[in-house]
């Protein structure tokens, strides 16, 4: 007998289950960690959605892109949220995304926003991060990076695993173009060393180990804003920054696509924009109405901001990374 | 006799059904993700180079490792003294340590800004480079040097203490104990030792990457990872994987060649007592390679103490939700490690020389399995048939589990053999069948390679980052996956404690059940 009331009861567990709608939302692991934007996101969209946000989490952009393309078109998602621009032609390509109709929006970013298919909703510019108090004498382009003695060390990520490490092959190549080559033999003997991802790079950075860490113009905010310490800063470079734009995009075959727009007009709304600046450490795609919390205006602003059309992207990073590693196995 | 297939019947095929099961895991998940591939790009120089790369430096850390382990074993096997216990348990550490906490904990003591260099720079040397081959040795050696010595540590007490109460009797001089007892030990043991570590080393990612310096430490699992996310090429993943399993088989191909079984005959298990270790020359010099790799090892771990302990009591409570979740795994992982384990050495000891070592080398395969193809592969098999996000905990358990076999089966196999050799005759006659034979015959003599495989396997899992971070939805982190999002959210210092507290309950665990299994038993 006792099996027949276990059915029922799960049964009606998940009628009861059936009549909130699920939007499910794949991103990176550190948007769903406490301390990144997801929670406050989820508790903001279920108060107007009468649904049930679920997040699911999977290493990082490119993990995450690889994810989708494994589950193919049987994917659970509804919006992927976390590729950013240099990912984008690749996901585009899957034929897995639905465009967002979300046409007449303003941005606040240096440049257009002209996709149909995806979204922005932060943005931020690749840059070196160094200590006030270490280091003597701050370059202000890869060239005078290059120039300064041998002993003046960076620590880099390695594009091949991680998205910070392929924004600077791209930084690189679309600030030098066909110098990019001559460019990294000059700045090889500085790389201390290359690691798998932001967080190692970012822990060795702040243990001594290097003088400058390639990182975002705004990291210096978070030890200014939650540690009270201002003595981390981005070196500017002459030749512009790099962006990251990062974007989300609705899945075409979702089960709840009204659902899926909801969010992603929910994505540029000042509830969602004003969690990203304390939580996920990068610009808002649309500045908040209360504007940016303190301290980011401590922040550098480069003078030109440096992308590749997603298209263009996808074209030149393989020419990119063999030029870089050519020049670093040396 | 006719009742003698009995535990045969038990053993033999629940041993080639975990087996098979362990096969299916390691081989199984190539094949779904090669089967999954479209088309898929040949090997290019770079993949060459890469190969190249990854023989040198796993054949340079085993070396290495194998080499500091047989003099800080020896001195261990040779020595009593207050605290050697502690001292064997705190030498584990670096090993069930996660890659990025032992890295920093190793950049603290022989970085740019570290212990040593603040040493050297005073004397107008340094500060000290280890970035490139010399850094992805010197922190594999750190990271299997406690392994090496354990697996030989463990044949230095397999010889039996009579063999030295002969060998005191006979005067022997210490030159004649390591002639006829010593290196008939490690010509048996050695070899073994030395592919574990090659086969760790080979799968070597993060470590060679952080410390190698650039492009030229590109390893085959980094190629492995590259083709999966930066090209999207699961053929190529599948194909270089397919490699990295090559390379292994040919290792441990060699090794069980060049391994001849030490037949010492059988003692009664008494305590072990030295008296051809009394002379002060020995003393001295035991003295010293105690020291040394105490300093090496426990250093690096007296660092991650120190940066972390400020933090720990402040930690965010989700960092304890992670830890209770990580030990739920870690117990499961080392359930599942055994009961694969023990049925497979079970069967090995039953059956022919050749098809017990076909049988401990499928169990040991997983070791050159590539954790990223192992957990896509997974993904893919299980993504058609139930939700990949709900099965994150018991999936991590499993690979874990399977992760730890080898060594598991490294302490446990030569055990159970020997104890088959030695006391199965005995049995027969006596009558001493299935479980009744595990429990009075087999169990008392397994209680220190069962304690050792428990505790190891726990403790690996405890520390590894492994298939949860692609299966992982937001309320599941395991500890090491909350430690990477603590970092990844700037919190460098709660990590710093998170650390710590990974290292306090890896360590506790480990120590738990292998003191568990050395209780009544002289080590």
């Amino acid at each position: 007998m006792r099996y027949p009331t276990l059915a029922a009861g799960l049964l009606g567990a998940t009628m009861a289950q059936a009549d909130t709608p699920v939007l499910t939302v794949y991103t990176y692991d550190s948007f769903v960690s406490d301390w990144g934007p997801g929670p406050a996101v989820e508790a903001a969209f279920e108060e107007i959605c009468g649904c049930d946000l679920q997040f699911v989490a999977s290493g990082d952009g490119a993990a995450l892109l690889a994810r989708i393309r494994l589950e193919g078109a049987r994917t659970r998602a509804d919006v992927v949220l976390g590729l950013d621009t240099n990912l984008t032609a690749a996901a585009a390509e899957t034929g897995l995304f639905a465009q967002h109709g979300l046409e007449d929006r303003d941005f606040d970013l240096p440049v257009a926003w002209e996709d149909d298919m995806f979204l922005p909703y932060d943005w931020g510019y690749f840059a070196f991060v160094y200590d006030k108090t270490r280091l003597d004498e701050v370059p202000t382009s890869f060239e005078a990076l290059a120039a300064l003695p041998d002993d003046v060390k960076i620590v880099i990520e390695d594009p091949r695993s991680s998205t910070p490490g392929l924004g600077l092959l791209l930084w690189v190549k679309a600030a030098y173009g066909d110098r990019a080559a001559e460019i990294w033999q000059g700045l090889a003997p500085h790389i201390l060393t290359v690691t798998k991802g932001w967080s190692e790079a970012y822990g060795m950075f702040l243990e001594g180990e290097a003088d400058m860490v390639l990182s975002y113009t705004t990291s210096p905010a978070y030890h200014l804003i939650a540690e009270g310490d201002d003595s981390k800063a981005a070196a500017g470079f002459n030749e512009g920054h790099y962006m990251q734009i990062e974007v989300a995009g609705q899945i075409a075959h979702s089960d709840q696509p009204a659902l899926a727009r909801q969010f992603l007009d929910f994505m540029l709304s000042d509830a969602f924009q004003s969690v990203i600046p304390t939580t996920n450490w990068m610009y808002p795609a649309v500045t908040p109405a209360g504007g940016l919390p303190d301290g980011f205006d401590t922040l550098i602003t480069p003078d030109t901001a440096l992308i590749y059309p997603a298209g263009e992207a996808a074209r030149v990073r393989d020419t990119a990374l063999a030029e870089w590693r050519d020049a670093l196995s040396q | 006799m006719a009742r003698r297939a009995q535990p045969i019947g038990i053993a033999l095929p629940a041993g080639v059904l975990a087996g098979g099961a362990v096969l299916a895991l390691s081989l199984g998940t190539l094949a779904a993700v090669a089967l999954r591939a479209e088309g898929g790009t040949g090997l290019a120089a770079a993949d060459w180079a890469a190969v190249r790369f990854t023989l040198t430096q796993a054949t340079l850390s085993a070396g290495f490792s194998c080499l500091l382990a047989v003099f800080v074993a020896r001195a261990l096997a040779r020595r009593q003294f207050p605290g050697r216990a502690l001292l064997i348990t705190l030498l584990g550490a670096p090993f069930i340590l996660p890659v990025i906490v032992a890295v920093l904990g190793l950049l603290a003591v022989f970085g740019r800004s570290g212990l040593l260099s603040a040493a050297l720079v005073p004397l107008g040397l340094g500060p000290v480079d280890i970035y490139g081959l010399e850094g992805v040795v010197l922190a594999h050696v750190f990271f299997n040097l406690p392994l090496a010595t354990r697996l030989l540590l463990q044949g230095w007490l397999a010889i039996p203490a009579e063999r030295f109460r002969l060998a005191a009797a006979l005067g022997f001089s210490p030159g004649d104990v390591a002639r006829h007892l010593e290196a008939p030990m490690l010509r048996s043991v050695l070899p073994g030792a030395f592919v574990v570590v090659f086969l760790i080393c080979m799968t070597s990612f993060a470590v060679a990457l952080t410390l190698g310096g650039g492009p030229r430490a590109t390893t085959v699992e980094l190629a492995i990872y590259q083709s999966f996310r930066y090209d999207f090429d699961l053929g190529h993943a599948a194909l270089l994987s397919l490699i990295q399993f090559g390379l292994c088989g040919v290792a441990a191909l060699l090794a069980f060649a060049v391994a001849v079984p030490s037949a010492f005959g059988s003692g009664l298990g008494r305590p072990l007592a030295r008296w051809d270790g009394d002379r002060w020359a020995l003393r001295l010099a035991d003295a010293i390679w105690l020291c040394l790799g105490a300093l090496f090892l426990l250093l690096p771990l007296a660092m991650i103490i120190a940066k972390g302990a400020a933090h720990l009591p402040g930690l965010p409570v989700q960092v304890y939700h992670a830890a209770l979740r990580s030990l739920c795994v870690a117990l499961a992982s080392a359930a599942v490690t055994l009961a694969l384990a023990l049925p497979m050495a079970l069967a090995a000891a039953r059956l022919k020389r050749a098809l017990g070592g076909a049988l401990l080398a499928a169990g040991t395969l997983s070791i050159a399995a590539s954790p990223l193809v192992m957990g896509t592969g997974l993904f893919i098999l299980l993504f058609p048939l139930a939700d990949p996000t709900a099965l994150a905990l018991p999936v991590t358990a499993t690979v874990n589990a399977v992760m730890s076999l080898p060594f598991a089966l490294r302490a446990l196999a030569p055990a159970v053999a020997e104890a088959q050799r030695d006391f199965g005759k005995l049995a027969d006659s006596l009558d001493i069948h299935g479980f009744s034979r595990l429990r009075l015959v087999l169990l008392p003599r397994l209680r220190r390679p069962v304690g050792f495989t428990l505790g190891l396997s726990a403790a690996l899992s405890m520390g590894d980052l492994g298939v949860i971070a692609l299966f992982a939805d937001q309320g599941q982190a395991t500890l090491p996956l909350q430690l990477y999002r603590l970092m990844a959210a700037y919190r460098m210092e709660d990590a710093a404690g998170a650390a710590l507290l990974l290292l306090i309950l890896s360590l506790g665990l480990f120590w738990l059940f292998d003191r568990g299994g050395r209780i009544n038993a002289d080590l």
